[in-house]
């Protein structure tokens, strides 16, 4: 089993530490490490990798194996067990799988709990009292694929809303084209909150704004927010359960549609889950050109969000800078892509579109132009004593918070967090560029917007150090069907946040499953934290600094 | 304060003359796909290749029916990859009043193999020959909206479930690039001041209640624009068990824009479209 070296102290003591409960060890690649144990290990084990080797829980989902009834509970033959086990794993009947996917930064590599849940006892424990960070993410599997929750402090639906009949969308017996009846009813039942002077303010899910749909339920005393009740999954499309019925290549267009602002982004991930599946890399020309689509995704998105938090404090001429500059690039892309967001440019095994010298030097003109448009957009900023007034020590997130939360990305990175996908698991070329991770402790508007500050200047200067020396050959490599049920995992680090696609694949180039973990799913909790105590009208500039995809979130 | 002002007058105008000049669009832009019917001889690799089923095929009879749907295809450009008679063009001003305007037919006699023989006949697209159509108002009844709100247009954004792609361009509307407000048009925060929904997105079945409140909260006489090829018709999203299929399977449309998304031009194209101030060409 080939795994990479800084893995094997952790797989050592875990093995040693769990030693006949641990069913079986593969490592389908070397960074990633697949582990086999019955539902009772996971409290231990997640325990452990959590405080011990600072694993952060960064995925968790269900995948309904029942049809592989029969069928031991790993590919043994492919990949043999590490350990010897003290009683070989029974052929066990068909179950539903959960998979507790561990991040291990220091040592770049993932650890993946799998745990059987059987049809006829569909419960699972619930981690969320001791990782809150997992809250969302276990109510969704309960909602989807009907296994019921064991010691959950708020079981109630989450995915779907409440007027949803009993179903299981996520599980196999249920067909893509269900019609349901037309929404009636009550969506949600709302806490309540009560006491002398408090009032509730609810907003949305049609927002004021030009954006996504969501519900928020203020409760406040006079001007501070006491507490705020955040509803989604009002634009919930059935995307994961629409990958399974679509051919992998369609898939690439469809993982294009999961978030508009990170079309490219998600669209790289499942790519590369694809191709991590069927043991094929991306060419370094290829990987150097989703590297650059990347950081043009961040430099368009962060300039918009810094325009859009000069806004949201009535500074509206940094705003019509922000969105000039904003165009340029989304014209670049369109030069570069065909596409102003970037679409259609992913593909299975590299990218569709190689690169002139004529786009090179356009690449390399915007920039040019961008680098000193930008520096002056931020001293308009900057100089601005108001507009510091309103961000410094406005929606406070505090690092402790973040960490129980496992806040990700620019929010995670404004509040201690110091984690990037591009720096601890390098994808695309990011090997091949040398940048810094903007880290800042106080969590505050401020610093989120910092963060995107130099996160441009970094992006800009990532796309020069890959424009000036893009490796030379082929563009895309043919990628063959991957057999059935293999399983990989992908990832991206995107302009919000770290991006995973987990896929298991069916039989004749389709798949059995593919989870989409957007970085919003894990950080939108961490809105209702940070806007305690904060006033409503500063509300839309906490919101917009962290500026969440409902979309990604709600799928 | 002096420093905000010297940087706006250093800046200068940025605004695009559009509509009374082209779109600027790059020539590498995806927008309406080409067909060279005549040319065409085998549709089905093009069909397998459309990951929305904008292009479709049915065979039957003896002969082979292939349709070309603007209010599904995303531009991907995957069909003119796979077959030569099929070229993207960067044409993106294809919003159409009616959705029959935005499909393309073809006949042909099924030839051996499933090749296609003969074109039989063509119904093309009105777009197809005016990409950017000016086709006279209908009805009085739109006439009269037309007068009524032609001047000055208030317009409520609606995400019914979209991926936020169609928020993006909307947004630019309001840059000083487009700068939607030197028609008089104008984004407000409630539908009770609206003349005009601009609907994104498939419908969710989450969004069906709020599309018809807000659809119900604006006040006669008011426009439906239905924006992007989730909006059109669903999209890559179709009809599912969360998807309505389209903003008109829940409240009637006036005004389709094609795109995934449309970018600004074809946006402010569909938006004159619909209040009738696109300049005689």
């Amino acid at each position: 089993m080939n795994i990479l070296p800084e893995l094997q102290p952790a797989l050592a003591d875990l093995t040693e530490r769990f030693e006949g409960r641990i069913e079986a060890v593969h490592a389908p690649r070397p960074n990633e490490v697949y582990f086999h144990a019955q539902m009772e290990l996971v409290p231990g084990f997640c325990a452990q990798l959590y405080k011990k080797w600072n694993g952060r829980l960064v995925s968790l989902f269900a995948d309904d194996a029942r049809a592989f009834a029969g069928q031991p509970s790993h590919p043994s033959e492919e990949h043999p067990p590490l350990a010897p086990r003290t009683t070989p794993p029974a052929p066990i009947p068909g179950a539903f799988h959960i998979y507790y996917v561990f991040a291990l930064d220091a040592a770049h590599g993932f650890f993946i709990l799998r745990v059987p849940v059987s049809p006829a006892q569909p419960e699972f424990i619930s981690l969320t009292n001791a990782l809150p960070a997992v809250n969302w993410q276990e109510r969704e599997i309960q909602d989807m694929f009907g296994l019921k929750l064991e010691g959950h402090p708020n079981p109630r639906r989450c995915a779907l809303h409440d007027d949803w009949p009993e179903v299981c969308p996520l599980r196999k017996d249920f067909d893509l084209h269900t019609v349901l009846p037309p929404f009636t009813g009550e969506r949600h039942k709302f806490r309540e909150v009560e006491g002398e002077g408090v009032f509730q303010v609810p907003v949305g899910p049609v927002h004021a704004g030009i954006i996504e749909p969501g519900h928020f339920l203020f409760s406040v005393a006079g001007e501070p927010v006491l507490y705020l009740q955040i509803r989604l999954f009002y634009t919930h499309k059935g995307t994961e359960k629409l990958f399974e019925n679509m051919p992998v290549t369609h898939g690439v267009r469809l993982a294009e549609s999961i978030s508009g602002d990170s079309s490219f982004a998600h669209a790289t991930a499942f790519c590369h889950a694809v191709e991590r599946a069927a043991n094929v890399e991306a060419p370094p020309r290829a990987r150097a050109l989703r590297t650059v689509c990347l950081e043009l995704e961040r430099v368009y998105n962060h300039i918009a969000d810094i325009g859009a938090i000069a806004t949201d404090v009535a500074f509206v001429v940094a705003n019509a800078n922000a969105m000039r500059l904003k165009e340029r690039v989304l014209r670049l892309n369109e030069q570069l892509t065909g596409h102003r967001l970037l679409r259609g440019m992913a593909a299975l095994g590299g990218v569709r579109f190689d690169w002139g010298a004529g786009q090179i030097e356009a690449i390399r003109q915007c920039v040019a132009w961008l680098r000193p448009e930008f520096e002056s957009l931020v001293r308009l900023i900057r100089e601005s004593s108001s507009t510091r007034d309103r961000l410094e020590t406005t929606g406070i997130l505090k690092p402790q918070t973040a960490r129980d939360l496992g806040v990700v990305g620019v929010a995670g990175r404004a509040s201690g967090i110091d984690h990037d996908l591009r720096r601890d698991f390098p994808h695309a070329a990011y090997d091949r560029v040398s940048f810094t991770v903007p880290v800042y402790q106080e969590g505050d508007v401020l610093r989120r917007l910092q963060v995107r500050i130099d996160e441009v200047q970094g992006a800009l200067s990532i796309i020069e150090q890959m424009a000036v020396n893009l490796p030379a050959g082929p563009t895309r490599v043919n990628v063959p069907t991957p057999p059935a049920n293999r399983v990989a995992l992908g990832y991206v680090e995107g302009w919000r946040g770290e991006i995973f696609h987990w896929i298991r694949t069916a039989a004749d180039g389709r798949l059995a499953r593919c989870k989409i973990k957007d970085p919003s799913l894990q950080n939108w909790p961490a809105l209702s934290e940070a806007i305690l105590g904060n006033i409503i009208p500063d509300f839309p500039v906490v919101n917009k600094s962290f500026n969440l995809s409902y979309s990604g979130t709600d799928r | 304060m002096f420093d905000i002002i010297r940087k706006s007058l250093a800046t200068g105008i940025v605004t695009t003359d559009y509509p009374q000049t082209p779109a600027e669009v790059a020539s590498q832009a995806r927008g309406w796909p080409e067909i060279d019917f005549v040319k065409w001889r085998d549709a089905r690799p093009a069909v397998a290749a459309c990951p929305t089923g904008a292009l479709a095929c049915v065979d039957g009879g003896g002969t082979r029916t292939v349709k070309l749907d603007l209010a599904k295809c995303t531009f991907c450009g995957l069909c003119a990859e796979a077959d030569t008679a099929i070229r993207m063009t960067n044409a993106c001003e294809l919003a159409a009043r009616r959705k029959e305007d935005l499909l393309t037919t073809a006949r042909y006699a099924l030839g051996p193999a499933g090749a296609q023989g003969k074109l039989v006949a063509t119904q093309r697209s009105p777009l197809a020959t005016q990409p950017s159509n000016l086709d006279s108002i209908g009805t009085e009844l739109k006439a009269r909206i037309a007068k009524v709100l032609g001047r000055s247009l208030h317009i409520r954004e609606v995400d019914a479930g979209s991926c936020n792609g169609c928020e993006i361009e909307i947004v630019g509307l309001n840059s000083p690039v487009y700068d939607i407000e030197r028609f008089g048009i104008h984004f407000v925060a409630s539908p009770r001041h609206a003349d005009m929904l601009l609907v994104t997105g498939p419908v969710s079945r989450n969004m069906e209640l709020a599309l018809r409140k807000t659809y119900d909260a604006t006040p006669d006489p008011r426009l439906v624009v239905a924006v992007g090829a989730c909006g059109c018709s669903g999209g890559i999203f179709g009809q599912n068990y969360a998807s309505l299929g389209g903003v008109d399977k829940v409240i009637p449309v006036d005004v389709y824009i094609p795109g995934c998304p449309p970018n600004p031009h074809a946006l402010l194209h569909g938006i004159l479209m619909a209040i009738g101030r696109l300049p005689e060409k």
